[in-house]
């Protein structure tokens, strides 16, 4: 695993598969969309806000699945000092926010007609509340330090400490009575209709392989970002030197 | 026309499915539009000092 600490051959592998995580993204959103909005059937209690489903879900994955790569980055960065380690975490960070703030705002799209309510005090919901502001944090802290380093680390340790809330919010369904319903997929099998959860299905490889390509070029970004910086103290040094 | 209308009303439900569409589309198009930006500033940015690291006195100092 440590050879892909080399920024080089890691971006060799990211630039391979940037076109084929693009080009997936845009081909599952092209058939998922029409599906998720026109082909699927109502629900017979839900009605067509069903369809909301078809973004919440996917959204909800994603803030999570983000974040247990943050988290893992983060603990790789401080444990083996990789570079790039930090570098997926940062630029994953500002995607798992709005992940996060789509599966709330979604979710409130639905709750109001269904539950009556934008908004419970559910532990799911509350959970996931709790994981938009450790995002919030995570971009904060990062930025907050004069020494990029001293941010690095700070982003990083609240990043693996705030991981604890990734099962909580997992099993938060199974360990108090919520309002919000249970998995709807698991080991035992799934209780959707194939007819709504192929879009469903289509919707999450289509959030997936988007957050896998604009990644990418947040990687990219942020590779130039410690070159220009590299630059600049070297510049500032050659300067002080030639005074 | 009528079946239309009817479809964008969905089911009744069409104040809350339409935006729940329209805020995805926002936030999936507005992070890769940041993202893109961010990426050519900065590339804009290290061409700069790349071409002034090659002719130093090009950076306007005595």
């Amino acid at each position: 695993m440590h050879k892909f600490a080399n920024p080089t051959l890691f971006m060799r592998i990211a630039n391979a598969i940037f076109p084929w995580a693009a080009g997936l993204s845009i081909v599952l959103f092209t058939i998922g969309v029409p599906i998720a909005l026109v082909t699927s059937p109502p629900d017979y209690q839900q009605g067509d806000t069903v369809r909301i489903l078809y973004l919440h879900v996917p959204s909800a994955w994603s803030c999570m699945m983000v974040y247990g790569v943050i988290a893992s980055g983060s603990a790789a960065f401080l444990i083996w000092r990789h570079p790039m380690a930090n570098l997926v975490a940062r630029a994953s960070a500002p995607m798992g926010a709005v992940f996060t703030a789509l599966a709330l705002m979604t979710g409130m799209l639905w709750g109001e007609p269904m539950w009556g309510a934008f908004w419970v005090w559910d532990a799911r919901l509350t959970s996931t509340l709790i994981l938009f502001f450790i995002y919030l944090g995570y971009l904060a802290l990062a930025d907050a330090f004069e020494d990029p380093e001293r941010g690095d680390k700070a982003a990083a340790l609240l990043a693996v400490v705030g991981s604890v809330n990734l099962p909580i919010i997992h099993f938060s369904v199974e360990w108090w009575n919520t309002l919000h319903q249970p998995s709807i997929i698991s080991t035992s099998g799934t209780s959707v209709s194939g007819a709504m959860l192929a879009p469903m299905l289509l919707m999450v490889g289509a959030f997936t392989s988007y957050y896998v390509a604009v990644l990418i070029l947040g990687l990219r970004s942020e590779l130039l970002n410690a070159k220009i910086r590299n630059a600049r103290t070297s510049h500032a040094a050659a300067g002080q030197a030639a005074e | 026309m009528e079946g239309f209308l009817e479809y964008l009303d969905m089911g009744g439900y069409a104040v809350w499915v339409w935006p729940a569409y329209g805020l995805v589309t926002t936030g999936l198009v507005g992070i890769l539009a940041m993202t893109l930006r961010t990426l050519k500033a900065r590339q804009k940015e290290f061409d700069e000092l790349k071409s002034l690291r090659r002719n130093p006195s090009a950076d306007g100092s005595p």
